[in-house]
């Protein structure tokens, strides 16, 4: 146990350090802040809303998320095989489970890193107001919960080809489905279907199990919901790992 | 060591590995030679582990690569074709990972990098990224990275590949040097690398395998490997030809014209079990007892070129004959 932790640090730590030695994880904070700021204030309006609460902040992540985090997630495998560093990694004494979940956390962190940096705005609204900071947590969880949604999604993609492009557009996509499955226009796609098929699709949606959180509400089903979308991409990830080593 | 048991990879349709059985001892530099696309890679990424075998199994110290291979790949130190490395790191960076992930750390870990990095010679761009160093010194960093854990197993997909004539001197010496205590697999196309590190080759082609055993062995299985060139003085070639073809143990005596007054030609032996017997003796004492004066006197030992031209060629001529026999019987 010990030493299978002790792997996933050591190739976490690296992946980490790899974002911060070149310019990706810079100008992802910066345009992560920049947009997060520009939607909350011009496009939201925060401060007509006259209300001490961070909800019009975080309505823009699970879409600010949609693009910004399969950037991130895009190179994740499709780098390793470009670079055919994935042949040094894979023949490393480690499992490829292991590879998966650190490589997932690495980057799951980074994300985080750029989330708390938008303390500023936490500071804002306690200086302006009297806002409940219990919903602003459950708040930042949910964020944070979604980014590592997206996320596995993005591992997925990134692990089936070796085109960044391909990987980056798909993940948008996949992600896209998360968040627009409860939508009507999508539901009514699938209206010829079964009642349970319709609710199955809308059950995906990422929407509810965010909203809930944004409220304030921390509820089992809504993390177990998050936990099973993080756990799947990653096990199939792990698939799809294994068997295309060698494309 | 190194257990390689009917290794068999397809890729879709398309064969690539075919019935490959070999062993590494300890103490044993293992040369793999094949055409490209012989399969060489194939076979070299299934013994570390990152390609599963179709079919067969590779044992590295008895584990299995499939069923068991945390322990196996502990083993194995890789150097993978085009040495790759983390583009963004700095090369003393990548060292400590890799140190760090074979479970080295604090002094062990600035040993094992110091270690490498003097045999490699990487000291003057240990603080440069990767994607900035020439090709050699890239290959040196890849080298040196499957080298330090001190792995009792080296496998190396052509490790002298982009390096100039002095560093792959150098990398041949460490070879050579690291081979008497380690298994080492290397794949070439160099053939005078066999020579100069190898106590044992492996020929490889269209995924099977079609030679093995030592740099000599090999040398006699060359056409032209024992027969011997002789020029001799005031005898008519005919006459020559007559006397030599005659003797026991000669095959075929070519004449090659006249060179500096002397006639020269060249005698072909029997071949044994596969092995040319050994004409120098009996040609020298039939030319004693004639009084023969010979000017030029030198056995061929055969040529590594010509027997990896004629393995790896004579494959394909082979199969057109059993067509032609199958289609003569039809």
């Amino acid at each position: 146990m010990e030493r299978r932790c002790r792997n996933v640090w050591t190739i976490a730590k690296r992946e980490l350090a790899g974002y911060f030695m070149s310019p990706v994880a810079y100008v992802f904070i910066i345009i992560f802040l920049v947009l997060s700021g520009f939607f909350t204030f011009m496009v939201s309006d925060f401060f007509a809303t006259n209300e001490a609460s961070l909800a019009p902040f975080f309505f823009w992540h699970q879409w600010l998320y949609l693009f910004l985090v399969p950037a991130i997630g895009m190179r994740l495998w499709s780098e390793e095989r470009r670079s055919g560093t994935i042949e040094l990694l894979l023949t490393m004494p480690i499992t490829a489970g292991q590879a998966i979940i650190a490589k997932f956390l690495a980057a799951w962190v980074f994300l985080g890193l750029a989330l708390i940096l938008t303390f500023p705005m936490v500071i804002t609204v306690n200086f302006l107001g009297n806002p409940d900071n219990g919903v602003i947590a459950a708040g930042y969880l949910g964020s944070f919960l979604t980014a590592g949604a997206y996320l596995s999604l993005s591992s997925l993609t990134s692990a089936m080809t070796r085109n960044q492009v391909v990987s980056f557009i798909t993940a948008v996509v996949l992600c896209m489905f998360l968040l627009l499955a409860g939508w009507p226009p999508v539901t009514n796609m699938v209206t010829w279907a079964p009642y349970w098929v319709i609710d199955t699709v809308a059950g995906v949606s990422v929407v509810p199990h965010y909203d809930a959180l944004q409220r304030g509400v921390i509820a089992i089903r809504d993390l177990v919901y998050f936990a099973s979308v993080m756990g799947f991409a990653l096990f199939a990830t792990g698939v799809i790992v294994h068997s295309r080593r060698g494309a | 060591m190194i257990e390689a048991l009917n290794l068999v990879k397809w890729f879709g349709p398309i064969l690539a590995v075919n019935d490959v059985t070999f062993t590494v001892e300890r103490g044993e530099v293992l040369g793999f030679l094949g055409p490209n696309g012989a399969g060489k890679s194939t076979t070299m990424r299934m013994i570390t582990g990152f390609l599963p075998p179709s079919s067969g199994t590779v044992r590295i110290d008895g584990h299995d690569v499939v069923d068991d291979p945390i322990p196996a790949r502990e083993n194995v130190g890789y150097l993978p074709e085009n040495a790759p490395g983390y583009p963004e790191m700095t090369v003393t960076g990548f060292l400590n990972f890799v140190a760090e992930v074979h479970g080295l750390g604090g002094q062990d870990k600035r040993d094992a990098v110091g270690r490498v990095v003097e045999m490699c010679h990487l000291r003057p761009v240990l603080h440069q990224p990767i994607d900035t160093l020439s090709k050699g010194y890239r290959h040196r960093t890849c080298f040196a990275q499957s080298i330090l854990p001190d792995p009792p197993i080296l496998v190396l997909d052509e490790p002298t590949d982009g390096l100039d004539p002095n560093q792959k001197r150098e990398v041949r010496d460490l070879i050579r040097e690291m081979g008497k205590e380690k298994a080492i697999i290397l794949s070439t196309h160099i053939l005078e690398e066999v020579d100069a590190v190898c106590s044992r080759v492996i020929i490889i082609d269209n995924g099977q395998l079609v030679c093995n055993g030592t740099p000599d062995e090999l040398r006699k299985r060359a056409p032209g490997a024992g027969s011997v060139t002789v020029g001799i003085y005031d005898h008519k070639a005919g006459e020559i030809k007559d006397v030599f073809s005659g003797l026991k143990g000669v095959k075929r005596v070519d004449v090659l014209g006249e060179h500096n007054g002397a006639v020269q030609v060249k005698v072909y032996p029997v071949r044994q079990d596969g092995n040319p017997l050994e004409l120098g003796p009996v040609l020298a004492n039939v030319m004693k007892e004639r009084g023969m004066v010979f000017g030029e006197f030198h056995t061929e030992k055969g040529r590594l070129e010509e027997v990896f031209y004629d393995v790896t060629r004579a494959e394909q001529e082979v199969a057109s004959d059993t067509e032609k026999v199958s289609n003569n019987v039809g």
